[in-house]
C-alpha cells in the first residue's frame, strides 16, 4: 500500500479508533441484557479514554492527510479533547437519568461515540465535502438521540422537528459547497486559498457561497434567525443528550465556522463582516431578552444557549483580519471551553432534579434547593454565575476575552451589545440563583454519584481555572490553523 | 525529590523547606478524610487524630531543624521556588521560600511551641469533649490546628510580601475559626460567635493597612519581592520619601490589626472566648507576633524612614503601659494573661520600632516560650477547676454547698480559686515559674530579653524607656496578683477544694515549656561572646541587628522595681489579708481589695478604660445606625421599591413582552407568514411532509437566507 | 469550464426525450379498446382485492427501509468489480472493510429481530 495512506490513516486513527470501538460496542450491547447496560455506559467511556489517549500521544504534530481533506493539528487536537470530555461529561449525566426514566438503550452510547467521531471530524475536516460529511455524521445520531425518549411524545416531535430543519440546513451548506466549487473550481480549503491568491475566482459565487456556509453551520450553532428549532429540540430532547447538544454541536460547527472562514474566506471579509456583525448582535439580543419571558428551565438554557452561540459568533466577526484572526480563533476556542463547562455543571443539577414526565423542570421547582441540597445549589450559582460573566469564574473570563477581540478587531458598538445583553442575561440567571436561595420550598433531589460528580467537578472547574486561566489561554492560543 | 538532591549538594537541607508547609497539610487532609471514621470506629480514636496531628507538627519542626543546622554551615540562605502563581504582565508572583536566619527563627518557634501545645491539646480538648459532648468537634479542631501551623508558616517562609499576606490572611482564618471554635456557646448563644466577628472585622482595618502598603510597594518598586525591594529602598528614599513614609504607616496599622497594638488590640481580650490552647498558639506565641516579625522583616525599608519608627515605638510602648494597667484589674485568669500579651507584643513592637530587631526578636521568642507556658497552665488551672465542679455536682453530699448556683459557676474566675498549690502541685510550679519570667526576675528568660528591650530603649529613646519601665512595674503587680489568688490562701469555692492535676499529656508539655521559660535566656545572653542570637540574626538584618548591651544601672533598677511592686502585691493580696478581705460579708465588700485604696481608677481599669464602650459609641452605633437608614431608606423603599421595581422591572417586562410578542412572534413570524404568501408553493409542499410550526421555522430558516443572499448579491 | 458537462446535460436530454418519445408513441399510435378486466389495476395477474391506497402494517416500511440500505450499499460492488484488477490488494482490503460494516449492521438488524415478521 501506499506509504502517504499510511500517514493518512495515521492522522486520522483517533476517528478510526471510535469508531471501530462504536461499531463493535453496537454488537457487544446486542449480548448485555437490559438491566445491564451500565456495562454499555462503561464501555463507550473506556471507548472515549482510549480515543483520548491516543490524541494525547501524539499531541504537537501537525499533520494533514488524503491529499489536505483532514486536517489534524493543535485546533483539531484542541477541539477533539475537548469533545471526548464532553462526551465522558454526557455519559457520567446520562446513565441514572436514562435508567430511571426508563429510556435506557445501548444504541444511545452508541450513537453517542459515533456523533462524537463525526464531531471530531468536523474540527479536522479541511475540505467543504468533508465538512459536509462530518456534519451528517455527527447530526443523524443526534436527531435520533433527540427522539430516543420515544414514545414520548415531545421527544418524538423534537426528534423529527430537528431531522427535516437539518436536512433543510444540510441543504444549503451543499448549495452553499457547490457555488464555492463553481467560484473556485475546488473543495479543498488549500486549492481555494490558492485559486483565490491566484485571483482567478469569481467573487459573487464566492460570497454566496460563503454566505450558505453560514447559514448551514450557523444551523448548527443555532444563530438567529436559524435558531427556531433550538426551545423545541431542547426541550423535547431528553436532558442528558440536549446537554452534551448544547456543547457537541456547537463545538464542532464553530470548529467548521473558524477553519473555513479564516483559513478560505478572508477575501470577502468586507462584505461577510455586516453580515456576522449582524447575525452575531441579533442572536444575542434575541436570545437574551426572549430567555426572560422563560419559565421552564430547559427552555430557559435553549434561550441562554442561543445567547451563547451569538456571543461566540462575535469572536468570529474581526475574521478577516489577519492580525486578529489568531485572538479570533483562541478566544472562541477558550468561550468553548468555558461554556462546556458551565453547561455541564447547570445541566447536572438539572437532570438531577427532573422527574419522569417531565416534572420537576419547572423553575418554581428550585425554590428551597439552597437550603435543601447546599452543594447542589452552589454548582447551579457557579454555573449561573458563569453564564452571566460574573467573576471569578471562566464565563467572566472568556466573555473579557471575546470583548477584548471584536474591541481589537474595532467592532466597538458590537461589544457594547455583547456587554448589555450580558447585563440583561443578569436578570434571568439570576433569578433561578434567587429562586433557589430566597423561596421557600421541598424540591425533589434524585442522588447519584456521577451527576453529583460531573456538578461539582465542573463547577470546581469553572471557578479553578479561571483563577489559574494562564495556561488554558495559553493552549487556546496555540491551537492555530494550520492550512498545509 | 528533595531529600536526593540535599544529599548530593552536602550538608544543606534548604530544599526541604516546603516540607514545613506539606507536613501540616497532610495531617490536616488525613484527619479530614479519616479523622471522623477514626474517632467513630476505634476507642484510642482520639489518640491517634491528635497524634498524627501532632506529628505534622513535629515533622515540620524537625525540618526547622535540619533548616537551621544547614544556616550554620551556609548563613547566608537560600530561595527556594516552588510555584509560579501569578504571571500577569510586569506582576509575577511566585510561591518561593526565603530561609534565612530570620525566617528559620520563626519556623523553629511556630512548629516547635506548636507541637507542644499540639500534645498539650490531646489532653485538653479530651477534656473539652467530654464537657460539650460533641466528638466530632475533635477532629476539626485539630485540622484547623494544622491549618494553622501551615499558614503561619507560609507568612514567615514567604520572600515577597504577597506571599506573606496570604499567610498573613491564613492565620487570621483560623483565628477566626479557631476564636468561634465553641460557636454556640458564650453570652446567649452567639457570644463567641460574636468574639470572633470582633476579631475578623478588627483585623480587617489592620489589613486594609496592609494591603495600602502592599499595592504602594508594587507601584514605587514594581515588584513585591523582599530582595529586590530592599535593594531599591535606599534609592526610592532619596526620590520618593514620601511613598515609604506612606508604606511604613500602613504596614504599622497592619500591625496594629494583628498584633493587637493600640487602637485595634481590642478583639485579642475578647479572642479568649477561644478553647485554651487556641489562646496559648495563635493568641500568644505566634500568630500575633506576625507583626512584629513582618516590621523586622521590612527593617530595611524601617531604617530609612524615622518618622515611621518614631511611631512604631511611639505606639509599643504605649501599648505596653496602657496595657499592662488594664492587667492589674482583670477577675478572669485569661483575661489577665491577654492584656500581658498585648502588653508585651508593646513591649517588641517598641523594640523593632526603635531599631533594636535583636531585641525585640529575642523577646519574642522567649515570651513566646513563658506566654504559652502560662496559657497552657491556666488551662491546666481551669480544667482542673472544672474537674473539681463536676467532681462536687456528683456526688450529693457535697451538692447542697452549691446553693442552687451550679450552673453559674465560672472556671475562669480567680474569685472561684485560691489554694490550688496544694492541689495541682504541678501546675503550681510552672505557673510560677512562668510568672517570674514574664515579671522579668533574672536570670530566668523574660529577664535577658526584656532587659535588653530596656537597655536598647535607655540610649536613645529615654520617653520609650520610661513607659516601658512603667509598664514592667505593673507587670509584676499583677502577675503576683494572679499567682496569689490563684494558688495561694485557702480554696474559695468547693470546685477549688476538690480540683484535681492534669493527666501527664497536658503537664509534660507543660515541664518542657517551663524548663525553656527558665533557660530561653541563654541564647543572646548581653554579655560578649555570649550574643549568639544576635550573630544568628547577622546574617539576614545585617548591620542592623547589633548586640545588646548590659547597662547595670538599668537591669539593677528594673528588677529592683520589680521586686518593690512584687513585695507590693504581697502586701495588698498576701493570704492573710485576702482571706480577712473574703470574710466581710458579700453585700459590702469591694470587688478586689485594691479598690478600697484607688476607688475610681480601680473602676476604670476594670472596665479597661471604657474603650469598647467607646468605639461602639463613637465608630460602631453611628455606623450601624447608617446601615440602617442606606438599607431601609435607601436600598429597600427607593432602590428596591421603586427603582427596581417599578422602573427596571417594568421596563424589562415591558421590553421583554414586546421582544417576545411583537418582535419575535409579531415581527419575524408575521415576516415569515408575510413571505408565505410569495413562497406558497413552497409552503404547500412542505405542508404535506409536516405538521404544525415547522413550517414557520423553516420559513424564517429561509428568510434569514434571503435576506443574507440578498445582501450578499446585491450589496 | 462549465462546458465539460455539456456530456451530461445531452445525456439528459437524450434520455428524457428518448423516455417521452416513447410513451407519447405508445399513446398515440397503440389502438385503445378498454374492457373492464383492462382498466382494473395491475396487480401481477391476480384480482385486486381492495383499494390501493390502504393502509400498510409498519413492518413493510422496517423491511423497505433495510432493502434501500442494504441493496443500495451493494450496488456500490458494481463499480469496484469494474475497476477491481487497478486497486489491486489496496481494493480488496476496502472493501472487506465495508463488508465487515455492512455486517455489523446486519448483525445488529438480525439480532434485534428485524427480520422476523412476528
Amino acid at each position: 500500500m501506499p506509504n502517504d495512506l499510511w500517514l493518512s490513516i495515521g492522522a486520522i486513527l483517533p476517528i478510526i479508533v471510535l469508531a471501530v470501538w462504536a461499531c463493535l460496542l453496537l454488537l457487544v450491547d446486542l449480548f448485555i441484557p437490559a438491566q445491564r447496560k451500565g456495562w454499555t455506559a462503561s464501555l463507550a467511556a473506556v471507548g472515549l479514554l482510549i480515543t483520548l489517549a491516543v490524541i494525547l500521544s501524539r499531541l504537537g504534530q501537525s499533520q494533514s492527510g488524503f491529499g489536505g481533506m483532514v486536517m489534524v493539528d493543535n485546533f483539531a487536537n484542541f477541539l477533539s479533547i475537548l469533545l471526548l470530555a464532553s462526551g465522558l461529561a454526557a455519559i457520567a449525566l446520562s446513565h441514572d437519568y436514562l435508567q430511571r426514566t426508563g429510556i435506557e438503550r445501548g444504541e444511545y452510547y452508541v450513537l453517542l461515540l459515533f456523533s462524537i467521531s463525526g464531531m471530531m471530524l468536523m474540527g479536522m475536516a479541511s475540505d467543504l465535502i468533508m465538512v459536509f460529511l462530518a456534519l451528517e455524521l455527527l447530526s443523524i445520531p443526534l436527531y435520533v438521540l433527540a427522539g430516543i425518549a420515544v414514545p414520548r411524545l415531545n421527544s418524538e416531535e423534537a426528534a423529527i422537528k430537528y431531522f427535516l430543519l437539518g436536512a433543510f440546513a444540510s441543504g444549503f451548506l451543499v448549495y452553499g459547497t457547490a457555488l464555492v466549487y463553481g467560484a473556485s473550481g475546488s473543495t479543498s480549503i488549500a486549492k481555494i486559498v490558492q485559486v483565490i491568491q491566484a485571483g482567478q475566482h469569481n467573487l459573487t459565487l464566492l460570497l454566496a457561497g460563503a454566505g450558505l456556509i453560514l447559514v448551514g453551520l450557523g444551523f448548527k450553532v443555532a444563530v438567529a434567525p436559524f435558531h427556531m428549532w433550538t426551545p423545541d429540540v431542547y426541550q423535547g430532547a431528553p436532558s442528558s443528550v440536549t446537554a452534551f447538544m448544547a456543547v457537541g454541536a456547537k463545538a464542532a460547527g464553530f470548529a467548521a465556522l473558524l477553519r473555513i472562514f479564516v483559513l478560505a474566506f478572508p477575501v470577502v471579509s468586507l462584505d461577510m463582516t455586516p453580515v456576522l456583525w449582524s447575525v452575531a448582535a441579533l442572536t444575542m439580543i434575541l436570545g437574551n431578552f426572549v430567555a426572560i419571558a422563560q419559565k421552564n428551565i430547559k427552555r430557559l438554557l435553549a434561550y441562554s444557549s442561543i445567547a451563547h452561540a451569538g456571543y461566540i459568533l462575535m469572536a468570529l466577526t474581526p475574521y478577516g483580519q489577519s492580525n486578529v484572526s489568531a485572538d479570533s480563533v483562541a478566544s472562541a476556542l477558550f468561550y468553548l471551553v468555558a461554556y462546556a463547562l458551565t453547561n455541564f455543571a447547570a445541566w447536572a443539577v438539572v437532570i438531577a432534579l427532573e422527574q419522569a414526565d417531565e416534572r420537576g423542570l419547572e423553575l418554581s421547582d428550585y425554590a428551597g434547593l439552597g437550603r435543601k441540597q447546599p452543594a447542589l445549589a452552589a454548582a447551579m450559582t457557579v454555573a449561573m454565575l458563569s453564564f452571566t460573566g460574573v467573576p471569578p469564574t471562566l464565563g467572566f473570563v472568556g466573555k473579557f476575552f471575546l470583548f477584548r477581540t471584536v474591541i481589537e478587531g474595532g467592532f466597538i458598538g458590537l461589544a457594547l451589545i455583547g456587554v448589555l445583553t450580558s447585563l440583561v442575561s443578569a436578570y434571568y440567571y439570576l433569578r433561578v440563583v434567587v429562586i433557589m436561595y430566597m423561596q421557600e420550598g421541598e424540591p425533589v433531589v434524585r442522588r447519584d454519584g456521577w451527576l453529583y460528580a460531573t456538578a461539582f467537578v465542573s463547577s470546581i472547574g469553572v471557578v479553578a481555572l479561571s483563577i489559574f486561566a494562564g495556561p488554558l489561554i495559553a493552549l487556546a492560543s496555540r491551537a492555530i490553523l494550520n492550512l498545509f | 525529590m528533595f531529600f536526593e538532591e540535599a544529599v548530593s549538594s552536602g550538608p544543606q537541607f534548604f530544599n526541604l523547606v516546603p516540607w514545613i508547609v506539606f507536613f501540616p497539610v497532610i495531617g490536616l487532609l488525613f484527619n479530614i478524610f479519616f479523622g471522623g471514621r477514626i474517632l467513630e470506629r476505634s476507642r484510642a480514636g482520639e489518640k491517634i487524630v491528635g497524634g498524627v496531628a501532632s506529628l505534622a507538627a513535629g515533622l515540620s519542626f524537625l525540618v526547622s531543624v535540619l533548616l537551621a543546622i544547614s544556616l550554620n554551615g551556609h548563613p547566608e540562605g537560600m530561595v527556594v521556588p516552588l510555584a509560579d502563581w501569578i504571571n500577569i504582565g510586569e506582576l509575577n508572583i511566585r510561591w518561593a521560600f526565603q530561609v534565612d536566619t530570620l525566617s528559620v527563627t520563626m519556623m523553629l518557634v511556630v512548629s516547635g511551641v506548636g507541637t507542644l501545645i499540639h500534645i498539650y491539646a490531646i489532653g485538653y480538648m479530651h477534656e473539652d469533649v467530654r464537657h460539650n459532648g460533641d466528638p466530632g468537634r475533635f477532629r476539626r479542631f485539630f485540622v484547623f490546628m494544622n491549618l494553622f501551623i501551615a499558614a503561619m508558616m507560609i507568612l514567615v517562609s514567604g520572600d515577597n510580601y504577597m506571599m506573606l499576606f496570604v499567610g498573613w490572611e491564613g492565620v487570621g482564618l483560623c483565628s477566626y475559626l479557631l476564636i468561634g471554635f465553641w460557636y454556640e456557646k458564650g453570652k446567649d448563644g452567639i457570644g463567641n460567635a460574636l468574639a470572633a466577628k470582633k476579631a475578623m472585622v478588627t483585623n480587617r482595618i489592620g489589613d486594609f493597612g496592609f494591603l495600602l502598603a502592599a499595592f504602594t510597594i508594587f507601584w514605587t518598586f514594581g515588584t513585591f519581592k523582599f530582595h529586590a525591594i530592599f535593594e531599591k529602598a535606599p534609592e526610592v528614599a532619596v526620590a520618593n520619601p514620601g511613598a515609604l513614609l506612606f508604606i511604613t504607616i500602613c504596614l504599622l496599622i497592619g500591625v496594629t490589626g494583628k498584633s493587637a497594638q493600640l487602637p485595634l488590640y481590642v478583639w485579642l481580650p475578647d479572642a479568649m472566648a477561644g478553647p485554651t490552647p487556641v489562646s496559648a498558639l495563635i493568641h500568644a506565641a505566634t500568630m500575633v507576633t506576625a507583626g512584629v516579625y513582618l516590621v523586622a522583616r521590612s527593617a530595611e525599608i524601617y531604617v530609612l524612614v524615622p518618622t515611621a519608627q518614631f511611631w512604631v515605638t511611639l505606639v509599643g510602648s504605649v501599648t505596653a503601659l496602657f496595657a499592662a494597667t488594664i492587667a492589674v484589674g482583670q477577675f478572669d485568669i485569661k483575661k489577665v494573661l491577654a492584656y500581658s500579651t498585648i502588653s508585651q507584643l508593646g513591649f517588641m513592637v517598641a523594640a523593632v520600632g526603635m531599631g533594636a530587631f535583636v531585641a525585640g526578636m529575642f523577646h519574642l521568642v522567649t515570651h513566646a516560650f513563658f506566654k504559652a507556658l502560662l496559657f497552657l497552665s491556666s488551662g491546666s488551672v481551669i480544667q482542673g477547676l472544672e474537674r473539681g465542679h463536676h467532681h462536687v455536682e456528683h456526688d450529693p453530699k457535697l451538692k447542697k454547698q452549691l446553693k442552687g448556683h451550679a450552673h453559674d459557676f465560672d472556671p475562669q474566675d480567680m474569685r472561684n480559686m485560691g489554694g490550688l498549690r496544694e492541689r495541682m502541685k504541678i501546675t503550681y510550679w510552672v505557673y510560677l515559674i512562668g510568672a517570674i519570667a514574664l515579671a522579668g526576675i533574672p536570670p530566668l528568660a523574660g529577664f535577658w530579653s526584656k532587659d535588653e528591650i530596656l537597655a536598647d530603649a535607655s540610649k536613645e529613646f529615654s520617653w520609650a524607656y520610661t513607659l516601658l519601665t512603667l509598664a514592667a512595674i505593673f507587670t509584676a503587680f499583677y502577675m503576683t496578683r494572679q499567682i496569689l489568688m490563684v494558688f495561694f490562701g485557702k480554696a474559695r469555692t468547693p470546685a477549688a477544694e476538690h480540683a484535681e492535676e492534669s493527666p501527664l499529656v497536658v503537664t509534660a508539655p507543660l515541664m518542657i515549656l517551663a524548663v525553656l521559660s527558665f533557660f530561653g535566656g541563654l541564647i543572646n545572653l548581653p554579655f560578649d561572646g555570649f550574643h549568639q542570637f544576635a550573630h544568628w540574626l547577622e546574617h539576614t538584618l545585617g548591620e542592623y541587628a547589633h548586640p545588646g548591651e548590659f547597662i547595670l544601672v538599668v537591669a539593677l533598677l528594673s528588677t529592683g522595681l520589680a521586686l518593690v511592686s512584687l513585695a507590693l502585691g504581697w502586701w495588698l493580696y498576701n493570704p492573710r489579708r485576702y482571706e480577712e478581705f473574703w470574710a466581710i460579708p458579700a453585700a459590702r465588700r469591694p470587688d478586689d481589695p485594691l479598690r478600697s485604696y484607688i476607688g475610681p481608677i480601680y473602676e476604670a481599669l476594670k472596665n479597661k478604660y471604657w474603650v469598647d464602650e467607646l468605639y461602639w459609641a463613637v465608630f460602631l452605633n453611628p455606623y450601624i445606625d447608617l446601615s440602617r437608614f442606606l438599607a431601609d431608606v435607601i436600598d429597600w423603599r427607593f432602590w428596591h421599591d421603586w427603582f427596581h421595581d417599578r422602573v427596571i422591572m417594568g421596563g424589562y417586562n415591558l421590553l421583554t413582552r414586546l421582544l417576545a410578542i411583537r418582535i419575535d412572534l409579531g415581527g419575524i413570524d408575521a415576516a415569515a407568514n408575510g413571505l408565505a404568501v410569495l413562497t406558497q408553493r413552497v409552503a404547500e409542499r412542505l405542508r404535506q411532509v409536516q405538521t404544525g410550526y415547522v413550517r414557520n421555522y423553516a420559513l424564517s430558516i429561509f428568510v434569514g437566507v434571503v435576506i443574507i443572499l440578498g445582501y450578499l448579491l446585491l450589496r | 469550464m462549465l462546458f465539460d458537462y455539456l456530456p451530461i446535460i445531452v445525456l439528459i436530454i437524450i434520455s428524457t426525450g428518448l423516455a417521452g418519445i416513447a410513451v407519447l408513441l405508445g399513446h398515440l399510435l397503440g389502438p385503445r379498446r378498454p374492457t373492464l378486466r383492462k382498466s382494473v389495476p395491475y396487480e401481477s395477474g391476480m384480482r385486486p382485492i381492495g383499494p390501493g391506497a390502504r393502509r400498510m402494517p409498519v413492518r413493510f416500511y422496517l423491511i423497505a427501509v433495510l432493502f434501500i440500505l442494504f441493496d443500495i450499499e451493494i450496488i456500490f460492488f458494481l463499480p469496484w468489480a469494474v475497476v477491481f484488477k487497478k486497486l489491486g490488494l489496496f481494493g480488496l482490503v476496502e472493501m472487506f472493510i465495508f463488508i465487515a460494516i455492512l455486517l455489523v449492521g446486519y448483525v445488529y438488524a438480525w439480532k434485534k429481530g428485524a427480520l422476523e415478521w412476528e
